[in-house]
């Protein structure tokens, strides 16, 4: 129930992200999802793909430093209080995040949220029991 | 009118000078030989005897010691007297095989001080006057010498040690210093911010005595100029006592070394050869009246000249230009050494490639220290909190290592440039030399 994202470290320079979706585009990887966090000097972008093992390689062959990080992706209801309730139950249960980051797709009336948490299956098993959807790899290529 | 401290000393004849040098060398030969079994072995690998060296003109025989000695010997191995005649250790900031830890005997410190004690004459110094020691207090030799030089002197002092630059200024103005001992860097950052609070009329400074890093002759008039002083420089090195070695006089054309206490020689990096006066080569002291640590013949790696052009301030002692560059890769940032493989150890350690970066800057008249160092696929995490932490961890033990701040910046794996043959690991951009 987890989804695969890329983390790529990149400089804190103008032209670096430029670069990487350059790469990204000459092998025809569209991207899903990404959010960056930044420091000074360095940035970690977030990236969710459709392949996410070829996108890692391309990256690595590239010479881009990468991982694969295993988060969660919640269907949120696109409507006022639709991430609240998520966060609510998160909180309630004491799983903290690390971060977090939102995305829409072409299916209408649904946003979605990435979790990065410490236990993932503590906070499947919590999640799926309140019921929220949470998106699988699979199924990313039908959103 | 110029004025000494030891004036039958330092305006000698140079024939007194070298009549003192002569039998002050042998003497110091025999000591060395008898009291230090690791120079003793070099002398016997070089075939020398004490009894060949019988003048100055025979120092060229003696074998040299260098750094790597140093280490070798460590802890104890150049002591030359007893533990118990030594009253005090000095040390430098350098750790791991790099550190130099120098004794001194009661009479040692006070020729230290004697030396010193020269140094704030020099600049004009009296007993009256309020000597602001802003040098670093402890292991550094820079607090310990002015603030005996001043104590000697019988001037009122002020061990201030470094930092805190709010106290030191409050300090200055409430309590009158006349003269200013600290780095040129932090002598600059002061003069800054002074001017910046418009204190130029609360400070009574008239001179400042500045070294343990290089400085420029700009540096010199942008100091003087902002705090309406004379700025001295002075030379030093733990290994032959402190700061002290040499010192400027009101010529200010090059610092006249103690030339009662250290024999200079200037020779080739390359061959060891001897060079005449006035070429331009690596400085090498030999301490003369030093009892717990004597060294013959240190290889300092610094370059400069020697001249012996009479002075108009009227010492006789031979003067030594600014150091003009190392003939090593060490580096002096902020007052410290920082050698490059301290920090190739520090990053090998961590689990980072050894390949780096170090760029020096001076910005504001204060040195800066970035270590570029290449990311790792081991290093790499999707969380800024890990990768930081790890950043942070570096930064510690570069500290702990180098004894100053450095900043990490850590940068995308191959950006740092493989350039053929020897790789460039330092950017200086502060241009001293």
């Amino acid at each position: 129930m987890t989804v695969k994202q890329i983390s790529v470290f990149l400089e804190n320079k103008p032209g670096r992200l430029y670069e990487l979706t350059k790469v990204l585009r000459e092998n025809k990887i569209d991207m899903r999802a990404l959010s960056i966090a930044e420091t000074p000097d360095f940035g970690i972008l977030r990236l969710i793909v459709d392949d996410s093992y070829k996108t890692a390689c391309v990256l690595k062959d590239a010479g881009y430093i990468c991982s694969i990080t295993p988060v969660l992706a919640a269907e949120v209801a696109d409507e006022a209080g639709g991430l609240e309730k998520i966060l609510n139950i998160l909180g309630e249960n004491d799983i903290n995040l690390e971060y977090t980051y939102a995305f829409i797709t072409r299916k209408k009336g649904t946003a979605y949220m990435v979790f990065r948490v410490q236990d993932n299956d503590k906070a499947i098993e919590i999640l799926s029991k309140n019921h929220v959807h949470l998106v699988c790899q699979d199924a990313f290529s039908e959103l | 009118m110029e004025h000494y401290y030891q004036p039958e000393i330092e305006c000698a004849s140079r024939e007194q000078i070298r009549a003192w040098q002569d039998e002050r060398l042998v003497k110091q030969v025999k000591h060395v030989y008898d009291n230090v079994p690791y120079y003793r072995n070099l002398m016997e690998k070089k075939g020398v005897k004490p009894e060949d060296i019988r003048s100055v003109d025979d120092l060229h025989k003696l074998p040299f010691l260098t750094k790597d000695d140093l280490r070798d010997a460590y802890p104890y191995g150049l002591l030359a007297t007893s533990l118990e005649n030594c009253v005090r250790i000095q040390s430098t900031s350098g750790t791991t095989g790099r550190r130099v830890v120098a004794f001194y005997t009661q009479h040692d410190l006070d020729l230290w001080d004697d030396c010193c004690a020269r140094a704030i004459v020099a600049a004009g110094g009296t007993k009256d006057d309020v000597v602001h020691v802003s040098y670093g207090f402890g292991l550094f030799t820079g607090g310990a010498g002015l603030n005996g030089g001043s104590h000697k002197l019988g001037s009122l002092t002020l061990p201030m040690s470094s930092g805190n630059t709010d106290r030191q200024i409050q300090f200055m103005c409430d309590l009158g210093s006349t003269i200013l001992c600290c780095t040129p860097s932090y002598a600059a950052y002061l003069a800054e911010c002074i001017c910046e609070r418009g204190l130029q009329d609360q400070i009574k400074l008239k001179a400042g005595i500045f070294g343990a890093e290089a400085w420029s002759e700009e540096m010199r008039q942008d100091i003087q100029n902002k705090l309406g002083i004379k700025a001295y420089d002075i030379y030093g090195l733990t290994e032959i006592s402190g700061p002290g070695v040499a010192f400027e006089c009101s010529s200010q054309t090059g610092m006249h070394i103690n030339e009662d206490h250290f024999i200079a020689e200037i020779i080739d990096p390359d061959t060891g050869e001897v060079l005449p006066e006035g070429e331009k080569g690596e400085l090498v002291f030999t301490s003369i009246t030093k009892e717990a640590f004597p060294l013959l013949r240190y290889r300092t790696k610094d370059i400069c000249v020697l001249t012996r052009e009479k002075c108009s301030c009227g010492r006789t002692h031979v003067k030594m230009c600014k150091p003009m560059g190392r003939s090593d890769d060490m580096l002096i940032v902020k007052g410290v050494n920082v050698f490059p493989s301290q920090i190739e150890t520090v990053l090998l350690n961590k689990g980072y490639p050894a390949n780096y970066q170090i760029l020096v800057d001076r910005v504001n008249n204060s040195d800066t220290l970035d270590v570029e160092v290449e990311m790792t696929p081991e290093m790499f995490s999707d969380s800024v909190t890990a990768v930081s932490t790890r950043e942070k961890e570096l930064v510690d033990a570069l500290k702990s290592m180098l004894g100053i701040y450095a900043k990490v910046t850590l940068v995308a794996p191959k950006t740092i440039a493989r350039s053929e043959g020897k790789a460039v690991r330092i950017i200086d951009k502060r241009k001293l030399y």
